[in-house]
């Protein structure tokens, strides 16, 4: 067990692109950090580095307070799990498992030991006879991480371990991946394009783009305080909606009717003219439905719904809206830039389930004007981000996680 | 598939093997026919003979053949080792390792493939007499080498190209040196390549007759095909017909065992290099 330090960590190719570019990053003992971003970000070259698999161009990487640049692989004692799980076919599921440990020159009876706890731990009892050809996708990611559990590295290193899985098992295998690192406290890098990975594992996440760190933070801190338009588009499903705004006195005009702002971001964003508001979907509801209590909290409006999604526990409205061309273009390109293809400036908009809102309607809805956030259009910056709120988040993340963590070595303790 | 196009299929089927397998049939029939008979205008012999094979087993060509099937055997032996364990490295080294002259090397070996065997051969004669290679048998090895290694190098790196990188990455993050990952990972999984390529190689060694005749002149290092050539007849009037077909036979024997034996992975391995060079 180990932290792991990145100090202005660069990877630049031989045409002098540079896929990771200065990043300085510090990973706790214990702990579980994401590396997130869309395709291209630069997140599986940094964990290529960390392990020893892709030159450093420059830049220090520190292991357990060991500069270990000049390292080989093998050298720097981390486990590894890998995209299509690169198990070894001419093996069987137990010679696989215990590969490490022969090459290790570990005595044949330790080896039995520990290969028969990490098959107990994965639940490959009866399969370790078999070779990974016969086995299915969930049992051979089993294989994978028992290949990395069964030795006592400093780390453990994912590379997108669930992206060749059913949905399904995709999830099943998140709750057993959050658990075993718990259960083993072990420090864990994992890198991943899906957010539902990265919100549910994830201690820290670290948000990349193009090489460069945009923020560090719990996924709580991520959602409710991200720093620029990047992270808040990239963090949250259905994502943030983007609307054009002109600030009159306290008061921003938007597609949507005015929405209040209080004192601290009225301040913050005085003496702009066209600003970008950040909305997450379920800051809107459906007018009719709202308490009547909260309702003076937002303001209400009405607007012509597009299309609507019933999906059971939860409904989305979308209502399109005009926008400025500068803003629309730029809207454009950040979607393009998330991975995703928008073609029109519309609101995704959650409303209750139970709402009756129609499609091709007008209809009223209301808006939680008290956690908006306010961007400058051209930096993509976040105007009202209140950091102290966003580093107290991340402060209660860490304290959980260090309870945990003690808690179960604690229950390993005691069952020893 | 209807009836009538399984039958098309069928004969089709017929023809080919027929069109193939006819003048090896005609060889084992003609090497089953005693020498007065060769002549006996049918196909089959009048009655099965097997005066032919004791001819060249035991008989008067036993000198010339035994020695000559020995000297075959273990000069395309040794020659396919060779050449296996040298295209071994040179094909992972094209496949994974970046340095500059990997398209020169690649090209020089089909280069030196397409070589005419012909054009070389005499000055090869002279150069072995000089430093006293000739009728030995690394003065055939050595040639056959030229002949076996390009297709060797460029069949196992098209196998090797398919292996994938992770693998090795994978092998060396659990704690592997480069040689070990080579070793235990990447030789185990290239196995089927290096089959295919050892069974290519001693093919091409085992057929050449080029080399065979003009390079050796006593049964110190003659092998089979150049022996065959210098069969005689019983008296100088008689072909050693029967002689040389059931010689023949005895040749093809080990390429047929060969083939049988290692039939799925054969053909596995030569569509591998074929559709993903």
């Amino acid at each position: 067990m180990a932290s792991i330090e990145m100090r202005n960590i660069v990877k630049q190719y031989g045409d002098g692109f540079p896929a990771v570019n200065d990043v300085t990053l510090d990973i706790a003992d214990g702990e579980f950090m994401i590396l997130v971003g869309p395709s291209g970000c630069g997140k599986s070259t940094l964990l290529r580095m960390i392990v020893g698999l892709e030159d450093i161009t420059s830049g220090d990487m520190v292991i357990a307070g060991k500069r270990v640049n000049d390292l080989a692989p093998r050298d720097r004692n981390l486990s590894m799990v890998f995209q299509n799980y690169a198990l070894y076919p001419h093996m069987t599921v137990f010679e696989n498992i215990a590969f490490p440990l022969r090459l290790a020159k570990t005595p044949d009876e330790e080896v039995k030991r520990r290969v028969a706890e990490a098959a107990d731990v994965l639940e490959l009892r009866e399969h370790l006879e078999r070779k990974p050809a016969n086995l299915s996708g969930g049992q051979r990611q089993r294989v994978a991480m028992g290949r990395a559990i069964v030795r006592h590295a400093e780390a453990f290193l994912f590379d997108e371990p669930l992206s060749n899985l059913d949905a399904k098992l995709r999830g099943q295998m998140r709750t057993e991946i959050s658990r075993l690192q718990r259960r083993l406290g072990i420090t864990t890098v994992y890198v991943t394009h899906d957010q539902t990975e990265a919100m549910t594992l994830g201690d820290r996440v670290c948000v990349l783009r193009k090489g460069t760190i945009q923020q560090v933070a719990s996924p709580r801190e991520l959602y409710e305080q991200p720093v620029n338009l990047f992270v808040a588009g990239f963090i949250g499903s259905p994502p943030m909606n983007f609307l054009p705004a002109t600030l009159e006195g306290d008061r921003l005009q938007t597609p949507f009717g005015a929405v209040e702002l209080d004192e601290r971001r009225a301040a913050a964003v005085r003496g702009r003219d066209l600003l970008l508001v950040g909305i997450r979907p379920e800051y809107f509801e459906d007018a009719s439905l709202v308490d009547e209590a909260k309702r003076p909290l937002g303001s209400v409006f009405r607007a012509q719904v597009d299309v609507t999604e019933w999906l059971g526990d939860s409904q989305y409205a979308y209502i399109p809206y005009e926008a400025p061309e500068a803003i629309t273009n730029q809207l454009r390109e950040l979607s393009r830039e998330l991975d995703s293809e928008e073609l029109r400036t519309q609101a995704i908009v959650s409303i209750d389930a139970t709402s009756r809102i129609r499609e091709g309607r007008e209809a009223e809805f209301w808006l939680d004007s008290r956690k908006v956030h306010v961007f400058d259009p051209q930096s993509g910056e976040n105007l009202t981000r209140d950091a102290e709120a966003g580093a107290r988040l991340t402060q209660m993340a860490t304290e959980d996680r260090v309870e945990q963590v003690q808690e179960a070595q604690g229950h390993r303790a005691g069952a020893a | 598939m209807s009836t009538r196009k399984k039958v098309m299929w069928w004969i089709g089927g017929a023809v080919i093997v027929v069109y193939a397998l006819f003048p090896i049939a005609w060889i084992v029939s003609i090497s089953l026919k005693a020498p007065s008979d060769i002549a006996n205008g049918q196909f089959a012999p009048t009655n099965v003979s097997w005066e032919n094979y004791s001819t060249i087993l035991t008989g008067s060509a036993s000198d010339l053949f035994l020695p000559a099937l020995r000297n075959s055997f273990g000069i395309c032996l040794i020659a396919t080792a060779i050449s296996c364990l040298l295209a071994m490295f040179a094909a992972y080294a094209i496949a994974r390792l970046d340095f500059r002259g990997k398209r020169l090397i690649l090209s020089t070996a089909l280069a030196v493939a397409i070589f005419p065997v012909i054009s070389i051969v005499t000055p090869l004669f002279n150069v072995w007499r000089q430093i006293g290679l000739y009728d030995t048998w690394p003065g055939l090895i050595l040639p056959y080498l030229s002949l076996t290694l390009p297709i060797s190098i460029w069949t196992m790196s098209a196998f090797f190209r398919e292996i994938p990188w992770e693998m090795e990455q994978a092998a060396q993050v659990d704690g592997a040196t480069t040689w070990q990952a080579f070793r235990k990972v990447i030789v185990p999984l290239a196995a089927p390549g290096v089959f295919t390529t050892a069974i290519i190689a001693f093919f091409i060694a085992w057929n050449d007759f080029v080399y065979g005749i003009v390079l050796t002149s006593t049964d110190a290092a003659r092998p089979v095909p150049a022996a065959l050539g210098l069969f005689s007849g019983a008296s100088q009037f008689e072909d050693p017909t029967g002689a040389i077909a059931a010689a023949a036979v005895i040749v093809t024997i080990p390429v047929v065992v060969l083939v049988l034996l290692f039939q799925r992975r054969i053909v596995a391995g030569l569509t591998n290099g074929a559709v993903k060079g």
